[in-house]
């Protein structure tokens, strides 16, 4: 009934598949002006020498705790935020540093979805002008075509035609992550950052929503970055995840290889941490960091993570361990001096 | 030994500009001493407006139109304003899920301890500081001294957690009640608050009620469980049956909506249908039949009473007591879930 672009290709295997995404010791620094004159006096070094592929088709989760940087990766690659150093590559093309005229033909295949359906939508434009208006702009529809795209998109998302001619308010959290996923779409895209799409929706609406970004991305070949602290969203949706910590990936793996085998030791307190929904489990050892995740303006000597670490060693501080692609065999690495 | 605190059918209402709107209707249950009671739901369901019956923080339009609260057989449901500010603190206190938010900006960590302290301890101005110390050195902050004189902009999320924490246990309450406690803190933080809960629940036997919508913090913390579902409580039971047993199709809909870290491949979560209906229009007979994937004749037009079905054991679903076949009929409202959402795509 419905046809997308002839763009559903099958989807490859993940394994062999060319990245589409390639970032290269990508930094983004915000710089911190102090004093009258406002002289740069330090960076919060929000994205610091991240190197990662995101391959065609697959979806890379991007996981960390707050101020880790998972947020500024995403909002760099689609060049909201201007990088510091390292390239970032799309399909081959180093974007960099590519102008405003030459990222927009561009801009229709990259989209994103951001995580509070109640402040990304305009509350004073009806549905159908929040969704034609992307298309309208980039030339992906005429006045007299729009209409039908809309209804498109609306049977895509699961919000009833009828629904068209509504305000955001009038919809609920759920419907209106709907709405913003059917704006992401209505350009046709390759490759959606999806930042938190979730976290800001109730339990059994998460679940909706999770499943409806599965079956797009099937439908569609969609390439999915998706950011989110919320691990159970994570390992349902991604095939490979990168766990974050303070600007630095510190592993990189399949989702399997993530959640059976972690090898990094932050990896594992992330894990241990999230409380299990079976209180059977309730008397288990975990393991507790204690303390809090040091400031990105002054990251700690070594390995960032050594002052949480609880097998911290000498060489830890004062040694910066490598994240070397493949270092554990199978696309799994680890930047740890002591892998567990 | 007498219940702690007892809920006996409270209905709570606020007015609003478009009319009366019931939040709460006809919860009751029960509390002892050094017990937890997890409190679950979606937003909206009334968990929230629940606990604030109990502290009555309800606002100009809020108020308790029926039942009656116990706190130590004593009824507060008549008490004055005056009275209710005697309690709050010192026999019931609360911590709220934004410690952005719930702490003063422009006090210190130190007075807003103290003001506390010497309100319903009546201690001195220096006993008190030395108690406040104290307290702040049981939630697990280092160098207490300094942080009595910092603002509360200059510390994190987790710290800011526990010195409310710090202030809500300060005057020894029987009750803690705890709004999302964790929810707006990271998993590592939110794992240290947890311990710290359960190490402060240890030593000083204040009853919790935790109010989340976090069904694994209930399983790591909680003795019961209440499901709440638009204003009314669907199932109560120890929180080992309602996770092993669970019997509403509410509950089991949600336990099956959390993608589970030690599962296997999952192709599609359950997930449940729909949206909690607005307080304004609840629909007929059981609440939940717009959305259940049980409905029946009987649902749309009857609602069902809230019945033990085993010991301890709550579940206000028709079909749970046996009352109709198992035949699902279609529901109109389900139009929004995914199998119509894949059926159209393809």
């Amino acid at each position: 009934m419905i046809e997308f672009d002839a763009r559903a290709y099958d989807r490859p295997e993940s394994q062999t598949a060319s990245p589409l995404v390639k970032l290269d010791g990508l930094k983004t620094y915000y710089p911190i002006r102090k004093g009258l004159l406002g002289r740069v006096r330090g960076h919060v070094k929000a994205v610091d020498d991240v190197s990662l592929d995101i391959r065609e088709g697959e979806t890379l989760g991007l996981v960390g705790e707050s101020g880790c940087g998972k947020s500024t990766i995403g909002r760099t690659i689609l060049r909201l935020e201007e990088s510091t150093g390292g390239q970032i590559v799309y399909k081959g093309e180093n974007i960099t540093r590519y102008s405003t005229s030459k990222m927009r033909p561009l801009r229709t295949e990259m989209q994103m979805i951001f995580q509070d359906p109640f402040s990304s939508l305009n509350p004073w434009m009806r549905v159908k002008d929040i969704l034609k208006e992307p298309m309208l702009a980039h030339g992906k529809a005429t006045a007299s075509t729009a209409d039908a795209e809309v209804d498109r998109l609306l049977d895509a998302v699961g919000i009833p035609r009828s629904y068209k001619d509504r305000y955001v308010h009038e919809f609920s959290g759920g419907q209106r992550q709907r709405i913003g996923i059917a704006r992401a779409l209505s350009l046709n895209p390759k490759f959606i950052v999806c930042d938190e799409p979730v976290s800001a929706l109730d339990v059994s609406i998460q679940a909706q929503v999770l499943n409806l970004l599965k079956a797009l991305q099937k439908e569609l070949g969609l390439t999915y970055l998706f950011i989110a602290h919320g691990l159970g969203a994570v390992k349902y949706i991604s095939t490979r995840i990168a766990v974050m910590y303070l600007g630095k990936v510190v592993e990189i793996g399949t989702k399997e290889q993530i959640f059976r085998n972690p090898k990094h030791p932050y990896t594992q307190i992330l894990l241990n941490a999230y409380p299990v929904p079976n209180p059977h489990l309730r008397g288990r050892e975990k393991m507790v960091v204690q303390g809090d995740v040091p400031s990105p303006t002054a990251p700690p000597s070594g390995c960032r993570f050594h002052t949480r670490c609880p097998f911290a060693q000498e060489r830890c501080r004062q040694e910066e361990p490598p994240l070397t692609a493949d270092s554990l065999g199978d696309g799994h690495a680890a930047a740890c001096h002591f892998t567990l | 030994m007498n219940d702690l605190l007892e809920v006996d059918g409270i209905q709570t209402v606020f007015r609003t500009e478009r009319g009366e709107v019931t939040s709460v209707d006809g919860v009751s249950f029960r509390l002892k001493a050094g017990e937890t009671l997890g409190i679950v739901g979606e937003s909206g369901c009334g968990k929230s407006v629940t606990s604030l019956s109990i502290m009555r923080l309800l606002g100009k339009n809020g108020s308790i139109r029926r039942g009656e609260i116990r706190l130590n057989g004593r009824s507060i449901t008549g008490l004055a304003e005056s009275a209710m500010r005697q309690i709050r603190g010192s026999e019931v206190s609360m911590i709220f899920q934004d410690p952005m938010t719930s702490l003063n900006p422009v006090f210190t960590i130190g007075s807003q301890l103290i003001e506390s302290i010497s309100l319903h301890l009546k201690l001195k101005n220096k006993e008190a500081r030395l108690h406040a110390i104290d307290m702040l050195r049981k939630v697990g902050i280092s160098r207490p001294e300094e942080i009595m004189d910092e603002y509360p902009h200059k510390l994190s999320g987790g710290m800011r957690q526990r010195v409310m924490i710090a202030i809500a246990l300060s005057c020894k309450p029987k009750l803690l009640i705890a709004d999302e406690p964790t929810t707006a803190l990271d998993v590592t933080i939110q794992a240290q608050i947890l311990d710290l809960m359960k190490k402060l629940r240890e030593e000083t036997g204040t009853a919790i009620m935790l109010i989340t919508h976090d069904l694994g913090v209930v399983a790591e913390m909680a003795d019961r469980v209440i499901v709440m579902y638009a204003g009314q409580i669907v199932e109560e039971a120890d929180v080992f049956t309602l996770f092993d047993k669970p019997l509403h199709p509410y509950t089991t809909g949600l336990m099956g909506s959390i993608p589970h870290l030690d599962a296997d491949e999952e192709e599609t979560l359950a997930s449940i249908p729909g949206t909690v209906p607005p307080l304004q229009q609840m629909p007929s007979g059981c609440r939940f039949h717009t959305r259940c994937p049980l409905a029946g004749e009987k649902c749309m037009s009857e609602s069902p009473p809230l019945l033990e079905l085993a010991e301890g054991h709550y579940v206000r679903c028709w079909a749970a007591q046996g009352h109709m076949e198992l035949s699902p009929t279609e529901s109109s409202s389900m139009e929004l879930s995914l199998p119509q959402t894949k059926g159209a795509m393809t």
